[in-house]
Order: C-alpha cells, then structure tokens, then sequence
C-alpha cells in the first residue's frame, strides 16, 4: 500500500508529511526517515499525519522509537492530527498522553506545554 | 430465508501469503464486508479494519520468524486463511496462521504506555488493541500455529478514552 513521505526544514524543526497507511508493510520506511534525520543532528521533529488515512500498533512502534531517539538527544518529537479516526488509536492505546499531539503544525512547533496541558 | 430455519450467514475466506502487503489487502476485504452491512458504521468499520490489521500482522510476522526473516514465501506453503462469517447481526472473524504457535500467557509484559520505560517497546500494543476493540477474542492453538478468532458486534460500549483511567492498555502483551 502506497506511503507518502516528504520532510521540509521550517528552522531547528524537521517536518515529516505522511500520507497514505502506516502498516507493517509502509512503517519500516517511515523508520528509516526518522533515523535518517536524527543521524543527520535533527532533532525536532514534527510528524504530520494529516494526510494518513490508516495507523495500527507497527505505525505507533515507529513513532514510539523515533520519540525515544530525539528525546536521547535533548530534542522535541511533536505529532500533527487532527482526525477523529487516527486520534481514536492514540486514545485507545494511552498514547495521547505520552505524545505531543497538536491540531496544527503551528501548534506541534509552538511552546512546549506543560505536563497538565499535555493530558486531555 | 425459509421462515424458521436460523441464518447459517454469509461466509468469506481470504488465503495471504505471508508477506506484509497482504495486510491491506486485508482491510480491503474486511471494510468491503462491513460496508454492505448497514448495522455497522464507519467508526466500527474502522475497528474491524484496526484489528484485522493487527492480527494479519501477527500471523505474518510468526510465520516470516518460523522461516527466518529474510527468507522468500515458499509457494508451497500453506497460506494465511482469513474466514469471515456474517450472521445475526455480528461479523466473526478467524486468522489461521502456520508460524508454530504461540501462548498467550507468556507474553512479556510491558511497563504502562504513561511510564518512561515504555519507550524501550515498540512492540506489544497489537493484541491489547484487539482486545479493546473485539467484542470476543479466542486463541486456539492448531498443529502448526495459531487461530485467532475475533466476534465484532455493531457497537463496543467497552471502548472508551483510558488515559489515566480505567482500562489502560498497560502493562500489555508482548506480541503485536
């Protein structure tokens, strides 16, 4: 199934347009894009995944891994989402709390929020 | 429908060869099923979308580490089988895989998704979401693999927000 990836540079912040499914055939290529921009010294990193229409538990894998990558390094690991459907994943699984999920990219660069604001 | 006989449901069955991009082709089938059934909507339609995903995901997986990762599908196998059943107003659905089995009870179990220490599993979420998102979930063992069986019924009142509540996917299995 089709992934789209493009990265832009906006500043310090590193930004990763996803489109398409996140599964276990397309994560993997996902993966090597993160490691790729933390190995290159970017480590502010905003995934935005506006433009996915499908996420399960390997696409959540590579996000958790590239959230512990930049966090080794000092750095922000911030998501853009704003679909009821993908955010429903998240949600279920606890991880609306661990990441920094924004409904703007704006927002995802913006100031880091403080734990009580992280929380829904 | 001849009055007084029960609904034997409509049956589909799907054979995958192990490889990962059959896993859309998965959803593919699944969400066309449930399309044609107007008790389910788009929301649990996304569901059964979600875990078949992850239970595709799961039998490839155990069958690519049966055969060793970087191995081709041997056209000889036994391919994954994905049976559907629709009747009565639910929708079952059994993953068949040959890749040795697994047991449940040993997964390893994994730090809450809240605590620092989970970052160090990517791993493990799969089989806790079907959990959360099946109305029913079986395991049964076969001479070669594993079965997984999954009942979906129009609508899941256990599915809520679990952030720092009740029902949170961890400590969860190690599979997935």
């Amino acid at each position: 199934m089709d992934l789209r990836l493009e990265v832009t540079e906006q500043d310090e912040w590193s930004v990763v347009d996803v489109g398409g499914e996140i599964d276990v055939a397309t994560a993997p290529r996902l993966r090597e894009q993160l490691i790729a921009l933390v190995n290159d010294q970017r480590y502010h990193i905003v995934v935005n995944l506006e433009a996915v229409d499908f996420i399960d538990s390997t696409g959540l894998g590579v996000l958790i891994s590239g959230l512990k990558r930049v966090r080794t390094h000092g750095g922000r690991f911030s998501l853009v989402c704003t679909e009821p459907r993908i955010l429903k994943v998240f949600e279920i699984t606890g991880l609306l709390a661990v990441f920094n999920v924004c409904p703007t990219l704006a927002e995802a660069m913006g100031p880091e929020k403080s734990d009580d604001e992280v929380a829904p | 429908m001849t009055p007084g006989v029960p609904p034997t449901g409509d049956v589909v069955e799907l054979e995958l060869p192990a490889r990962p991009e059959v896993v859309s082709v998965a959803r593919l089938v699944i969400g066309a099923l449930v399309a044609a059934d107007p008790l389910f909507d788009e929301e649990r339609s996304a569901d059964l979308r979600l875990a078949v995903s992850e239970a595709c995901t799961n039998a490839i997986q155990a069958e690519m580490a049966a055969r060793g990762p970087d191995e081709p599908v041997d056209p000889e196998a036994e391919p994954i089988l994905m049976r559907c059943v629709l009747s009565d107003g639910q929708i079952e659905v059994a993953i068949t895989d040959h890749g040795g089995g697994f047991d449940p009870a040993d997964l390893e179990v994994h730090p809450e998704v809240t605590s620092p220490d989970r970052l160090n599993y990517e791993g493990g979420l799969g089989i806790p979401l079907i959990t959360m998102l099946a109305d029913h979930l079986e395991f049964q063992h076969t001479d070669d693999g594993t079965t997984v069986v999954m009942r979906f019924e129009p609508r899941t009142p256990g599915v809520r927000p679990i952030v720092g509540g009740h029902g949170s996917l961890g400590p969860g299995g190690g599979a997935g």
